[in-house]
């Protein structure tokens, strides 16, 4: 039986507060992580699968143009080299998160330097490799290609419909204090530990997928689709997944490539991407140039405020990083104009990676908010606290649950934070020179369909099941606790299991969704199972109280399997967003406060303290949630500092596609994270009252940071990572 | 498939003769070498693997300490008397790479590596003099953020990467080289050789020879440091390293030893900015000036003009610091 929910309208009920088994927010240990951390955890490439062949992918040497030729002799007659494919269905681009078709196939019209045009199958994964190395290719060359990301250039258009308001220009004219600046962020790659990896098995009828995937229920169709095969004909298995962060939402290039050659070869067949790949041919978050105006009268009250971007994509693709999403409802200002201009290059397509928007687009907002309190010469949280708007500024909708004044308060307090003079350049420690910073954290709140299936066993233990992902957030272990608290069991005797087609349709994971959308369907399949097991006990649903493995209604205390007598109960929760999404503002808030050293010599800068005060809703796990908090906050470090894709502008091939020359924070960048989460409920953000929180501790965290070498030195610097080039022109004599 | 031989070496007789014919390359960590082999950069057909030899690091009779090139870089940054009478070098080879790959890479190795010209490495898709004499660099007007602003040529503008060599290089070390000719010894500051018209002769090793050992002549106690500035904290290459010794007599230099890393297809002895400062006071001002003299000579390319600035501003900071209240 399904129970559905059509989320319209808040649920104030609160339900969880109600249930009796206090372990839903518990900080308990993820049930999957011994599997992982002694290895016996599969991922996908790791299946051990008889007969199976090896694919490497091979990727184009030019810009844009034509591949006209593949010399498939030249390497056929090599040692184990068992074909060389390029074919129609295969794909030169991953998909976009939630595509649900095909991506865009045509691998030999080549629109981007590393896209993939063929892939080599041999009896060894080192033959392979070799053989795709050897691969004879001709390609007639396009000489229109724009391979230089911030190329001016570029056939640009404007992406959506801007919001214009009012008279930004006149309010800057007029306002007490303006800020006029323009930034420069750019491109980020995903970088999971686990390569995109996929084995394919082809029976003749039914195609099986092990797979590194995000949404398992919108990959099956974009697989099937590009396969030409029926969704059903396809069945995707993604039990364990080695990071994601946007970069595994859609169907990416390896899968579909296993698929055409386990059909072609009628042999299963194993492709991972070479980390060379990961970088090249999956998902880019794009480069930004954004202006940002802000007007303010003589209280430091915005009147004005104008945020706009330029982007850019692959021709065809939709996607534009979308800057301004946070900027539309945070702060106030009457004369508002927000747009995003979409450039086309011929770079590695750009699509989600995490937080996308926010992530680059509030630590720009929130580097320009520093410059306006500076402006004003007012301490920078005083700032945020006098702009706290109302209503929505363009929609006038309500906001929902909204604790950033609460997240400024705890984090300040934590961090110890002293706004009373900014004057920069004040503190030095030996070649060192002292600041702080702080900022604002926002970050939209999605959910999305959902299903999921729980059953009670008659022994009084429970399975959670759902196609939905876990990919190293912490879905088992919160997906466990919401039955767990709603069944009054022991999170122990609830097995989740994810990752696997065959199971009802979960959101995925992506947009920091996934907890209150599946999370949500569990739910729902659990108040199910309680009107069916308060039935039983001759109660009501809200006079049951299920604890420990009783149900006790009244002076009544019956052990399950005992109230069950032999039957199992089955109930599948349906959860949908409904028109509650229109109805609210709704999103996740923070405060970031950082200190950074500056090296008066050479720029070098490094984050000493950093604190960070979240609010997400209801906490499901408070370990899982300050994990995620951390994650971001890390990303927040080098997305300040150190990340950045470097294209060779003369024909846009990556030269820095590797973990070695790609900058991540490694452990001497980052200390240790404060993380305070703010306890709140949102009965608009889901039936859970949780919001998400896989994304909120990247949007604004670097602008904490450019905001704290700027009180450091004196120095601003408007174009991230701020690497030490960057600052050494304008540095003070040491 | 390139079919590989992997032998290993139990002398370095052995290796010697294995190692001199065409084709054979030498394997210490393999830290370097195998992932070049991936790449298609490197592609011997015979292995010869030395990294079991004997590595002793023994004291000599005249003081000098000598380093036996198979010894783990993590070794001889851990050995109490590199510790005591060489901190530079211990501190410049725990300024390399990750623990991981200092626990495999080998003292030769690490002298022997490749740089991490990006398109040096990129054998699919880039042109590179080093890796195909005579093909082109594409480095030229591409990607030089980590590449040379001294030394460099038309033909090539690769840094070398090493961090151990720098200090090395401060130090005077010397190497020990053996061929079917027998043993010499030269100073590792002729070792490396600057591009010219030939960047893919990178060394003075001739055909057949090997790296025994590296020498550390006895130096008299000083003040000295080794100090790299990078993209982030640790496990990236140098955007500027300096590696320094100063010995302070009444407010006066008595020695001072100076070498650069990451500026030159070498470890860059700054010779120059040694004689500004020798028997001169050790003051900021002559810190300056001995960093500018130095300098004088770079010639940086638009994407890594800001390394000369940043060197100067490094080699201030350095002396300075060894200075201390001297200065």
């Amino acid at each position: 039986m399904t129970r559905s929910l059509t989320m319209d309208r808040p649920d104030d009920r609160n339900r969880l507060d109600a249930m009796a088994q206090g372990v839903i927010g518990q900080p308990l240990d993820r049930p999957d992580g011994p599997a992982k951390v002694t290895g016996t955890a599969p991922y996908a490439a790791e299946y051990p699968v008889d007969g199976m062949a090896e694919g490497v992918l091979v990727t184009a040497t030019i810009s844009k143009g034509e591949v006209t030729a593949i010399d498939e002799q030249s390497v056929l007659s090599m040692p184990g080299v068992l074909a060389v494919i390029s074919d129609q269905r295969m794909t030169a681009r991953a998909a976009q998160g939630g595509a649900g078709e095909a991506p865009v196939q045509q691998v030999r019209q080549v629109q981007y330097y590393g896209q993939p045009i063929a892939v080599v199958l041999a009896e060894t994964f080192e033959q392979a490799r070799d053989a795709a190395k050897h691969l004879k290719v001709t390609y007639r060359e396009d000489d229109d290609a724009v391979t230089d990301p911030h190329d001016p250039a570029a056939p640009t258009e404007t992406y959506d419909e801007p919001i214009d308001q009012g008279n930004l220009a006149q309010a800057m004219a007029q306002a007490a204090y303006a800020v006029d600046v323009t930034y420069t962020t750019e491109g980020h790659n995903s970088a999971p530990m686990e390569p995109h990896a996929s084995i394919a098995e082809w029976d003749g009828q039914t195609l099986t997928l092990h797979s590194s995937l995000q949404m398992l229920a919108y990959n099956q169709k974009e697989l099937a689709d590009s396969l030409d095969l029926a969704p059903e004909q396809v069945r995707l298995i993604s039990p364990y997944v080695g990071g994601g962060f946007g970069s595994k939402l859609g169907i990416s290039p390896e899968g579909v490539a296993a698929s055409v050659a386990a059909m072609q070869l009628n042999r299963p067949v194993r492709v991972v991407m070479l980390r060379q790949q990961v970088f090249q041919c999956v998902m880019r978050r794009s480069e930004t140039t954004q202006r940002l105006r802000l007007a303010a009268d003589a209280n430091g009250r915005l009147t004005g405020f104008g945020h706009e971007a330029r982007v850019s994509n692959l021709p065809e693709e939709e996607f534009a990083e979308p800057v301004t999403q946070a900027s539309e409802f945070l702060y106030p200002g009457e004369h508002r104009r927000l747009a995003i201009e979409l450039a086309r290059v011929n770079l590695m397509t750009a699509g989600s990676v995490r937080a996308p928007g926010e992530a680059v687009g509030m630590q720009v907002l929130e580097s320009a908010m520093d410059e306006l309190a500076n402006a004003i010469g007012m301490d920078p949280v005083e700032l945020r606290l006098r702009n706290i708007p109302d209503q929505h500024p363009s929609e006038g909708i309500p906001y929902s649950s909204r604790k950033l004044v609460e997240c400024l308060k705890a984090g300040a307090e934590r961090f110890g934070w002293d706004g009373s003079d900014r004057t920069p350049g004040q503190r030095r420690e030996g070649e060192w020179w002292i600041g702080t910073g702080m900022a604002n954290a926002c970050r939209v709140h999605n959910i999305n369909e959902a299903q999921a299936r729980v059953t009670l066993s008659p022994d009084g233990t429970a399975i959670v099941a759902s196609d939905m992902t876990d990919i190293g957030t912490g879905t088992y272990a919160i997906l466990g606790q919401i039955a767990g608290e709603m069944l009054g069991l022991d999170p122990a005797d609830v097995l989740v299991q994810l990752g696997d087609t065959t199971l009802p349709p979960g959101s995925g994971s992506g947009g920091s969704w996934g907890a209150a959308s599946t999370g949500s369907a569990v739910f729902e399949a659990c108040e199910a199972i309680r009107e069916h097991l308060a039935e039983q006990l001759g109660t009501t649903e809200e006079e049951l109280t299920l604890k420990d493995g009783f149900a006790i209604a009244g002076n009544r205390r019956v052990a399950l399997p005992d109230l069950l007598a032999g039957a199992e109960v089955e109930r599948t929760g349906h959860f949908k967003p409904g028109e509650i999404t229109e109805a609210f503002a709704a999103a996740m808030y923070g405060a970031f406060f950082a200190e950074v050293a500056v090296n008066a010599y050479t720029g070098e800068t490094r984050v000493r303290r950093f604190a960070g005060a979240f609010s997400m809703g209801r906490v499901l796990n408070e370990k899982t949630a300050t994990s995620q908090c951390m994650g971001g906050m890390v990303w927040g470090i080098g997305s300040a500092l150190t990340e950045e894709l470097t294209f060779d502008a003369r024909d846009g091939h990556l030269v820095n596609p590797d973990l070695a020359e790609y900058h991540i924070p490694v452990n001497l960048d980052v200390p240790h994270l404060d993380v305070v989460l703010v306890d709140e409920r949102d009965p608009a953000g889901s039936p859970l009252q949780a919001k998400g929180v896989g994304e909120l501790g990247i949007c604004g965290a670097a602008g904490a940071i450019n905001n704290a070498i700027y009180h450091a030195c004196g120095v601003r610097v408007r174009s991230f990572p701020m690497t030490p080039d960057k600052l050494l022109a304008e540095l003070p004599d040491p | 498939m390139t079919p590989v031989t992997y032998l290993r070496a139990d002398s370095s007789a052995a290796a010697i003769a294995l190692g001199a014919a065409d084709g054979h390359r030498l394997l210490g960590g393999g830290t370097n070498l195998i992932d070049l082999m991936r790449k298609g950069v490197e592609q011997p057909a015979v292995l010869v693997d030395v990294s079991g030899l004997a590595a002793p690091i023994t004291e000599a009779a005249d003081g000098s300490l000598v380093i036996g090139a198979a010894a783990r870089n993590s070794d001889v940054a851990a050995h109490p008397l590199v510790r005591a009478r060489y901190p530079m070098l211990a501190r410049a080879i725990l300024a390399g790479a990750s623990a991981q790959i200092r626990n495999m890479a080998t003292v030769g190795g690490n002298l022997m590596q490749r740089t991490r010209c990006v398109y040096f490495a990129d054998a699919a898709g880039s042109r590179c003099n080093k890796r195909v004499p005579g093909s082109g660099c594409d480095a030229l007007g591409g990607f030089t953020r980590y590449h040379a602003i001294l030394g460099a040529s038309p033909a090539c503008i690769a840094t070398h990467p090493s961090d151990m060599a720098v200090a090395l290089v401060a130090l005077d070390a010397r190497l020990h080289l053996a061929g079917a000719d027998g043993v010499r010894s030269v100073a590792l500051a002729n070792f490396h050789q600057l591009p010219g018209d030939s960047p893919e002769v990178e060394t003075m090793l001739a055909p057949g020879e090997m790296i025994l050992a590296v020498e550390l002549p006895p130096v008299q106690p000083m003040r000295s440091t080794y100090r790299k500035v990078r993209d982030r904290a640790s496990y990236a290459f140098a955007l500027v390293s300096v590696a320094a010794g100063i010995v302070v007599e009444d407010g006066r230099i008595a020695d001072v030893r100076i070498a650069v890393g990451g500026v030159a297809a070498k470890p860059w002895r700054a010779a120059r900015a040694e004689a500004s400062l020798r028997d001169g006071p050790a003051s900021v001002e002559a810190f300056v000036q001995a960093a500018q003299a130095e300098l004088a000579q770079a010639d940086p390319l638009p994407g890594n003009a800001f390394k000369v600035q940043l060197a100067e501003r490094t080699l201030v900071a350095v002396l300075t610091d060894l200075a201390g209240g001297d200065a």
